[in-house]
């Protein structure tokens, strides 16, 4: 345990060190409060066009960072060759790999919590209400989120040798779930044929991401989800992170290293 | 070539580093191509103090061995050992220092902060920890650097650095790929001195090198190969034959192609 926390602490450290996540801050901050600060169409609910506006922004910045950031983890190693010196220690493969995760993981964790104190500050101030359930909810939800696309983006790590083969085929699959996985299931039962038992197929074996998005709950105040919900949903997120962790370690565990 | 393992009073000394009928070979990644074989059976066994010079010409197998030692590349065939234990086990690796050829150190990380990485995954004690990396870096003259991010580095200190992080959990066993390549003549003066007071303090280093000068001068032991193959086995001294005067000489023959019968005469 000690050395896939000295591991992921490493990663921590690497993301804390480089501009990024701060870049991506400020894109958020600058564009909601510019955007919040001129009414062109006149709108009453600019508090609600501002807290779509900057959870937009959020989920956005949040795939990048969690993709990015994991996808370039184990080829920056081999390219740099800072895994044959890692590796010549007494750390096992798996252990890497736990270690990458919880380090991404983490460092995703830090960086939503940076740009929700943003989203809640912004829309509290706004709205003068302070649903802390609801956005302690989503802020959960989005973590769980993050957690499944980081194990993803590390089983890409294994799989595709360019870090922007990996990039493009995760980010494609995680929008294409975001936007498309809900509606699968209805399409597979409109088609009779074999197209329609193969979306069906599809529709249960993908990681329904869109289960973990709950901004339209936060952008028009509605009740928070019950417990039980909010349980399932980390089950199913701690599922699909692990089968993903088992395939990239299937790949990985007697992969040459050259 | 004795390769055997040694008997001191009727016990068997289980040797540092052992290689038996070790066989690597890299699949081809064309359709029907052949796999590229790059060591045939290799049997090798280093005893616990010696200075082991592993040579030869570029592509023979060296690196490729040490990748089995090491875990990075799986054998396949033959077994490898580190201690008597299997180098597919992680633990086989707590007690050696691994130095690479070339390698860029995390950039954002201080070379303090590296070490204290590396101790950490060694399990080394937070007390003990600080006071082995005051001295491993002071030992390869990176004391006042200490606190100087890596990306600041010259070539040659990111050379000491990687020698630091390999003396850093004290290991028994030292393996080096080519430690003084790129260095200067100070630095390889140091590098050598080090492997000296390694030796005396009753380290086994494996290191692998061109600089045959530099081997002979501290190896107790060499091994040559050639395309895949162990060709000598011996002491640096008893490798030469009547009328050459340096192991150069001695590995250029050991490592010579056969002249092509159309071409001899020419």
């Amino acid at each position: 345990m000690k050395k896939i926390s000295t591991i992921a602490r490493i990663v921590v450290l690497e993301m804390i060190r480089r501009k990024d996540v701060y870049v991506m801050f400020f894109l958020t901050a600058v564009i909601t409060l510019l955007l919040g600060s001129v009414n062109i169409f006149g709108e009453v609910g600019i508090a609600r066009y501002l807290k779509e506006v900057c959870l937009t922004l959020v989920w956005l910045f949040s795939v990048i960072i969690a993709i990015v950031s994991t996808a370039r983890q184990l080829p920056a190693e081999r390219e740099n060759r800072t895994i044959f010196p890692l590796l010549a220690k007494p750390v096992s493969r798996w252990q890497l790999l736990l270690g990458k995760f919880c380090g991404c993981w983490l460092a995703c964790l830090l960086s939503l919590a940076l740009f929700y104190s943003f989203f809640i500050f912004l829309s509290g101030t706004r709205e003068g209400i302070w649903p802390l359930l609801s956005y302690l909810q989503a802020f959960w939800l989005h973590c769980l989120f993050c957690a499944v696309v980081v194990a993803l983006s590390l089983l890409g790590s294994v799989v595709f040798s360019a870090v922007s083969a990996n990039v493009t085929i995760t980010t494609t699959l995680v929008v294409f779930i975001l936007l498309l996985g809900r509606h699968l299931h209805r399409i597979a039962t409109r088609i009779q044929d074999l197209r329609g038992r193969l979306l069906e197929v599809i529709y249960f074996a993908i990681p329904h991401l869109e289960w973990f998005d709950i901004r339209d709950l936060i952008i028009h105040n509605w009740p928070p989800l019950d417990l039980l919900t909010v349980v399932l949903d980390t089950a199913y997120a701690a599922l699909f992170s692990a089968i993903f962790l088992v395939l990239a370690w299937l790949r990985f565990r007697r992969q040459p290293l050259d | 070539m004795n390769t055997s393992v040694p008997v001191i009073s009727g016990k068997q000394v289980v040797p540092i580093l052992e290689l038996h009928g070790l066989r690597v070979e890299y699949p081809s990644r064309e359709f029907r191509r052949q796999a590229q074989v790059a060591i045939e059976s290799l049997d090798l066994t280093v005893q616990r103090g010696e200075v082991f010079g592993f040579l030869g010409p570029n592509g023979a197998g060296k690196t490729s061995a040490i990748k089995v030692l090491l875990g990075f590349t799986p054998a396949t065939a033959g077994t490898a050992r580190l201690f008597g234990v299997d180098v597919r086990q992680p633990i086989a690796r707590q007690h050696i220092g691994y130095l690479p050829e070339q390698t860029w150190y995390y950039k954002f990380l201080t070379a303090e902060e590296l070490l204290r990485f590396y101790a950490r995954i060694f399990g080394i004690p937070r007390g003990e920890r600080e006071e082995r990396i005051g001295y491993v870096l002071s030992l390869v003259g990176l004391g006042a650097a200490r606190k100087r991010l890596i990306r600041t580095y010259s070539k040659g200190m990111q050379q000491r650095v990687g020698l630091a992080q390999a003396l850093i959990n004290d290991p028994d066993l030292l393996i080096l790929d080519e430690p003084t390549s790129g260095l200067d003549p100070l630095a390889r003066m140091q590098v050598r001195q080090i492997i000296q007071t390694l030796r005396q303090n009753g380290k086994t280093v494996f290191f692998s090198s061109h600089e045959l000068g530099e081997v002979e001068s501290v190896c107790d032991r060499v091994a040559v190969l050639k395309q895949g193959r162990l060709v000598a086995l011996d002491a640096p001294a008893n490798l030469r034959e009547p009328g050459e005067t340096s192991l150069e000489q001695a590995f250029l023959r050991l490592t010579a192609e056969p002249a092509d019968n159309g071409e001899a005469g020419a």
